[in-house]
């Protein structure tokens, strides 16, 4: 096992290396430069090549890049041309609203796919079976940034029930202490800041949970029935265990390993859905800040936003693939 | 067996797939929706009751009547019209996103898998890094770099899924090419690029035509998706993404600007989705027995 934990971490730092070259690339690729950028329309061409030497934009590309290696590594993508703050402090303000939106989604998406999915196998190709699978393609073939219009329609104008944007109501002083408002309002103990924070997060986790809950329901559904006919669960039930004993026991357990897996891959559609998610919901999220960034020409803040996103997405799987390996020993001696 | 023989009876194993397929329900329903939105396509300029880049004032935000079906919007213009137009933008973006990342994909898979060894290395090295991003966020990146429009978030998309078909080409090839037909082509000296694209390629038809059916959906998805962000097609155009986008400042109090093409969305995923899944099981012998 721990042989094959290494051997990812090496493969990740290669991985890491090559993100990095490409998001490097991308700085070299556009016309003009970064010194033209941030002196503007009103620099002189001495005071253009100063800023070249000063940055380094006159030295070979390969020393660029591992200057600006170096730099990343200490969390230094330049200056936002838009704040004026360093472009990694934007990002990192703005990466908890990002992450308390997709662990939300990933919980909604857990909480309702999987018990729908195990329902519809146990009860296959029933009236309640055939709802579901209707339901999870419907929800597979949704456009979150529509979904999250239509949401925002009914139950916020409609209904009023929910708020339609924003983390927290305006003019709500919430403390801040990791970004997150829920672990922030725990942390304060604050119980009517926890109430608030959760209302304002139901409808942003429930739209971009959609597409992941109704993968997690079908893959939990596919993989409990190809578990279903499988030697051992036939022999539980010649022992005569009961049948949902057998459900619980011996095939959903098994069944579970690759919906754990799938669940930790939703994390690349979530990081996606949710730059979609933000800008329909207002939130201030990494998705929102790059989406501006981009639009702006903010390109430290663009570079920052992709790499760190990018690092995140990458641990994550790394994780996945490790708890995976580590559920099923195949994967670890392949 | 002479030729014309032959191609019979190749055209009836065809036409007897093809029948067993459509058999399926999901299927019908969803090659029935593609063919709807392909007759749109086409059709769009002839059945379409207004011009979708006309402004007309005096009728702006009307809601859903017997002349404006789908409503105006805040120009005036035919909702119905731009929604029937914007057929054409997705399909579009399913030749253009879908087919570079086809070609590029194959390309990268084909050299990959043949060759082996350091090249399969640097090639598959690649593939990960492009992996190692979330898609839409490499797609914003090339838009970032490239510039946003129509064309350039195409070509962003396209991008984003190549490494799908260069894995999955790499893999069909590494089982086809010690097969005793390939080893035979090389045995008498013929052309690395012929054996590719004549004897490896075509036996990687039926996945590759399974998952370009897939990402379809997909592709439209993210391309309107990409317009919506404003990193896509651009006002005046009819792209849904980009009415979707215009309707959102009037969503509520002129709903149906932006739920219509919302709708066209969704039912042209939903039915390359269905024509997706029924393809992958018709194709596989293990998903036909379930």
């Amino acid at each position: 096992m721990i042989r094959y934990v290494i051997r990812r971490l090496v493969q990740l730092v290669f991985v890491l290396i090559g993100v990095s070259v490409v998001v490097f690339l991308t700085m070299h690729v556009l016309p003009g430069d970064v010194a033209m950028l941030l002196l503007g329309d009103h620099g002189t061409t001495e005071q253009l090549e100063s800023l070249r030497r000063q940055l380094g934009l006159d030295q070979p590309i390969h020393v660029q890049y591992l200057l600006f290696a170096e730099a990343a590594l200490q969390g230094d993508f330049g200056i936002s041309l838009r704040s004026h703050h360093p472009a990694f402090e934007d990002v990192w303000t703005a990466l908890p609203v990002t992450i308390q939106l997709s662990v939300a989604a990933l919980l909604v998406a857990v909480a309702v796919g999987v018990p729908l999915g195990v329902m519809a196998a146990v009860w296959p190709l029933s009236r309640f079976d055939n709802i579901v699978m209707t339901v999870s393609l419907f929800g597979a073939s949704m456009p979150i940034f529509w979904l999250g219009l239509m949401m925002i329609l009914v139950f916020g104008a409609f209904l009023n029930w929910l708020p339609i944007g924003g983390i927290m109501p305006i003019g709500v002083d919430a403390p801040r202490v990791t970004g997150m408002t829920i672990v922030d309002s725990i942390i304060a103990g604050r119980a009517d800041l926890l109430a608030l924070a959760v209302h304002h997060l139901i409808l942003p986790a429930c739209t971009l949970g959609t597409v992941s809950m109704a993968l997690i329901t079908r893959i939990t559904r596919s993989e409990m029935l190809s578990m279903r006919s499988q030697d051992h669960v036939r022999t539980a039930r010649a022992k005569g265990l009961s049948e949902p004993a057998v459900v619980l026991k011996h095939v959903l357990r098994n069944a579970l390993i690759p919906v754990v897996t799938v669940i930790g891959l939703q994390l690349g559609l979530l990081l996606s859905g949710a730059v979609l998610t933000e800008t329909i919901f207002s939130l201030p999220g990494v998705g929102r800040l790059m989406i501006n960034a981009i639009l702006d020409r903010d390109y430290p803040v663009v570079q920052a936003a992709a790499m760190l996103t990018a690092f995140v997405f990458v641990v994550v799987n790394l994780v996945v693939d490790v708890s995976y390996a580590y559920l099923d020993p195949r994967i670890r001696y392949r | 067996m002479s030729t014309l023989e032959l191609a019979a009876a190749r055209k009836s194993v065809w036409s007897r797939g093809t029948a067993r397929l459509l058999r399926r329900p999901t299927a019908t329903i969803g090659a029935a929706i593609v063919a709807v939105f392909l007759a749109l396509t086409v059709l769009a300029p002839f059945i379409a009751p207004h011009d979708p880049y006309e402004q007309d004032f005096a009728a702006s935000l009307e809601v859903p009547s017997a002349v404006h079906p789908f409503g105006t919007d805040q120009y005036g213009r035919d909702v119905l019209s731009r929604v029937m137009y914007g057929s054409r933008t997705a399909l579009l973006s399913i030749l253009v996103a879908d087919g570079l990342a086809l070609v590029l994909g194959c390309a990268l898979g084909l050299i990959a898998g043949y060759y082996g060894r350091w090249i399969d290395s640097a090639v598959m090295r690649v593939v990960d890094v492009l992996l190692a991003f979330p898609y839409l966020l490499l797609a914003l990146i090339i838009v970032a770099v490239l510039g946003p429009s129509l064309v350039n978030s195409m070509i962003a998309i396209g991008i984003v899924y190549t490494p799908q078909y260069a894995r999955l080409i790499r893999g069909q090839v590494l089982s086809v090419k010690t097969t005793e037909f390939v080893l035979a082509a090389q045995a008498i000296g013929g052309h690395q690029l012929r054996i590719m694209l004549r004897h490896i390629l075509p036996n990687s038809f039926t996945p590759l035509l399974v998952m370009a059916t897939v990402h379809a959906g997909g592709v439209v998805v993210e391309t309107a998706g990409l317009s919506f962000l404003g990193m896509g097609a651009q006002p005046p155009s009819p792209d849904w993404g980009s009415v979707l986008a215009e309707g959102q400042g009037y969503f509520l109090t002129a709903w149906w600007i932006a739920t219509f093409p919302g709708l066209a969305i969704f039912a042209v995923v939903l039915g390359f989705n269905l024509l997706g899944d029924a393809l992958r099981d018709h194709f596989d012998p293990r998903r036909r027995k379930e």
